[in-house]
């Protein structure tokens, strides 16, 4: 009995803080536009319990439909998806090495490397991306940097180039620290057995360090993938007009058209996109558990 | 015994496959090596003695190639090993460890050197299968290292490493995570398999029974430097040193003024008689605890001293005894115990006599 109470916490969490949103969302996206407040019909009516057969019978599926008729949302999902999946191959080949470097470092430097990783955290998403756009902008600290150097300006800023670089720096962290705490355990003698059986120092890498980090690059890649393929601020600060990311289609839609019933639409979709990579990552870490 | 016949080390026509000259290694200011030379013969099972700490695992690794020597030359096959890189010796290393690649099953682990060597497959699945018929693994071959045992895990750890059939096979500690029957089993597999195998062996311990056990010579260390290397047999009846006749086996240690015959070791005592050739001057006579007689009455014998027994430990077929002699020291006797219990006539608190031949004892002034 006092085990089950136990167990209860978690669920009532899942309950509030997921189930009923997603409720509440869903309905709302199979509910009609409307110009009223809220803008969508029809609404329940609490008060009289008779009402709600009536209100659920008007819920339908057209918003959905509506997604599927107009490209710009499934060229925005695939888009998305697009730029989720370079921008965490550019993080992984980026992180990896500095996860190793780290992993290689005397011990006595490795409060400070790590240290210098999670830094960042320290101060708010938001500015860190503003403080991107001074950087990248037209008359930005680069171009200004570029032309003591005498190098013509760059234009990145408002390009898919601007949205790479900011999601890269923005999830580094994420790829790094599962990656460094799986090559902190490798036992060092494992190399040596490798070259004393006639591996030269790089065959002993791919053959012996890269699969034995492998469960931290499938948790750093999904770390990853699974937020940037939502990720709202970085498109919509560092990105241009062609700069097509689901989660800015979802918050125009939401506060530009004042459309929620399709806005709701996007997100069901998106939160099915992710279940997807979700559940692939937790099928393939229990499958390491067991073996 | 193989000791009577095989003694490269006595023939001055044999080449030593393994030489170390004036090997010296520091770690920063630490001299963990201090200027060692050592000469290993093809086909013999060498073991390197010592505490914890003593250097010996560097010792080893160095010839693996995973340490530079600061000064001095290592070479195999009369060739200087000074820039070949690890994977390139023809040397293998059973690591204290195992190192066993857990992300393959025990037949990948013991087909990765073969594989190294760009050997066609079928040559690898034969070399394999032998190996894990040699450490009786076949059942085994597809398990994941942490699905076997830890005796196994070793078994597959000296497969792995002698897969690429080395000139030189390196154990560091190899049986040290093993229980005690175990090891001994272990032990004497392992001579099996240097014999069939014809490698030279040389192997790392701590422990002075093992290295009795299974080697054709033994180095004793001592912080980095080689106190002496010889046979078993002889570092046992011819200790050069306090240090070694104390490390290999039970010794009693009496210290006295060495006058060239005799040994004067106690203010009115009767000097004792001993041969040897020691320099006169400050010495010690060790003593090996069996070689001394026990009695309830003097014994006539070139020495004899009285003493007080102060205990008594029964070994089953052996009786140690502890007596106290003139001057306070403890000295150990045993005795076997030829006659039943009951019957035995020393016992706590009796005065007996103990004694010894002139030939019985060693002088070391070291
Ligand atoms: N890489 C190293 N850096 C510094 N000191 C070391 C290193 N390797 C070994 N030592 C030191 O050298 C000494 C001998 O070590 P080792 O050869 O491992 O001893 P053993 O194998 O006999 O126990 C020890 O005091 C150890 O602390
Ligand atoms: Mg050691």
């Amino acid at each position: 009995m006092i085990r089950r109470v136990i167990l209860w916490p978690p669920y009532i969490w899942l309950l509030i803080l997921f189930l009923l949103p997603f409720a509440l969302v869903f309905k709302i996206a199979l509910s009609d536009y409307a110009i009223a407040i809220p803008p969508y019909t029809p609404t329940f009516d609490w008060a009289d319990p008779s009402s709600w057969g009536a209100t659920l019978g008007a819920l339908d599926f057209e918003n959905f439909q509506w997604l599927l008729d107009d490209p710009l949302y499934y060229t925005a999902y695939l888009s998305s998806l697009r730029i989720a999946l370079v921008a965490t191959v550019l993080a992984l080949l980026i992180g990896y090495p500095m996860a190793y470097a780290m992993a290689r470092a005397p011990a006595h430097w490795r409060p400070l490397l790590m240290m210098l990783v999670i830094l960042p955290f320290w101060s708010s998403f938001l500015i860190r991306i503003y403080a991107w756009i001074g950087i990248l902008s037209n008359e930005g600290f680069l171009n200004m940097v570029l032309g003591w150097v005498g190098i013509p300006p760059l234009s990145i800023i408002n390009t898919n180039t601007a949205v790479y670089i900011g999601l890269v720096y923005a999830y580094l962290p994420f790829m790094i620290l599962p990656i460094f705490a799986s090559l902190d355990r490798i036992d060092p003698s494992l190399l040596e057995a490798a070259e004393d059986l006639g591996c030269s120092r790089t065959e002993a890498f791919w053959r012996i360090t890269v699969p034995l980090s492998k469960a931290g690059i499938f948790a750093g890649c999904f770390l990853v993938f699974i937020p940037v393929v939502g990720e709202y601020i970085v498109p919509s600060l560092l990105g241009g007009s062609n700069t097509l990311m689901i989660g800015k289609v979802l918050v125009e839609e939401f506060f530009n058209n004042r459309d929620w019933t399709v806005a709701s639409a996007v997100a069901v979709v998106l939160l099915f996109v992710l279940v997807i990579p979700i559940v692939l990552f937790q099928r393939s870490a229990e499958r390491r558990d067991a073996t | 015994m193989t000791d009577d016949v095989f003694a490269p080390w006595n023939d001055p026509g044999q080449s030593p496959l393994i030489r170390y000259a004036n090997v010296t290694k520091k770690f920063g200011e630490f001299t963990a090596i201090d200027n060692v030379s050592i000469d290993i013969f093809p086909g013999e099972f060498f073991a390197l003695l010592g505490p914890s700490g003593c250097g010996k695992t560097t010792l080893m690794r160095m010839l693996a190639g995973f340490e530079t020597p600061t000064s001095g030359i290592i070479s195999l096959g009369g060739q200087d090993m000074g820039n070949v890189p690890p994977n390139k010796r023809p040397v293998n290393m059973m690591f204290q460890s195992y190192a066993l690649f857990p992300h393959m099953n025990v037949w990948d682990n013991i087909a990765f050197g073969l594989r190294r060597d760009g050997l066609p497959k079928d040559q690898v699945a034969a070399r394999v299968e032998e190996m894990l018929r040699l450490v009786q693994l076949q059942k085994f071959a597809k398990r994941k290292p942490d699905a076997i045992s830890g005796g196994q895990r070793q078994r597959v750890a000296l497969a792995r490493s002698l897969a690429k059939a080395p000139k030189v096979l390196l154990l560091d500690e190899p049986l040290g995570a093993l229980d005690k029957k175990l090891r001994q089993e272990t032990q004497f597999e392992l001579v099996d398999i240097q014999e069939k195998t014809g490698t030279t062996f040389m192997i790392v311990t701590h422990d002075q029974e093992e290295a009795m056990t299974v080697s054709t010579r033994i180095a004793v260390m001592d912080e980095g430097i080689i106190k002496q290397i010889d046979t078993p047999a002889s570092l046992y009846e011819a200790p050069n040193s306090r240090y070694v006749a104390d490390f290999i086996g039970d010794v009693n240690l009496i210290e006295g003024d060495w006058r060239g015959d005799t040994l004067h070791w106690a203010e009115g005592q009767t000097p004792l008689a001993v041969q040897s050739d020691a320099p006169v001057g400050k010495a010690w006579l060790a003593l090996r605890p069996e070689k001394i007689a026990i009695s309830k009455d003097q014994a006539k014998a070139d020495n004899a001293i009285p003493g007080q027994v102060i205990d008594i430990a029964y070994l089953g077929n052996l009786s140690t005894y502890v007596v106290e002699i003139p001057g306070g020291q403890k000295i150990r006797a045993q005795a076997t115990n030829a006659r039943r219990l009951s019957r035995r006539d020393i016992t706590w608190n009796d005065t007996v006599w103990l004694s010894w031949t002139s030939t019985a004892g060693l002088v070391l002034s070291e």
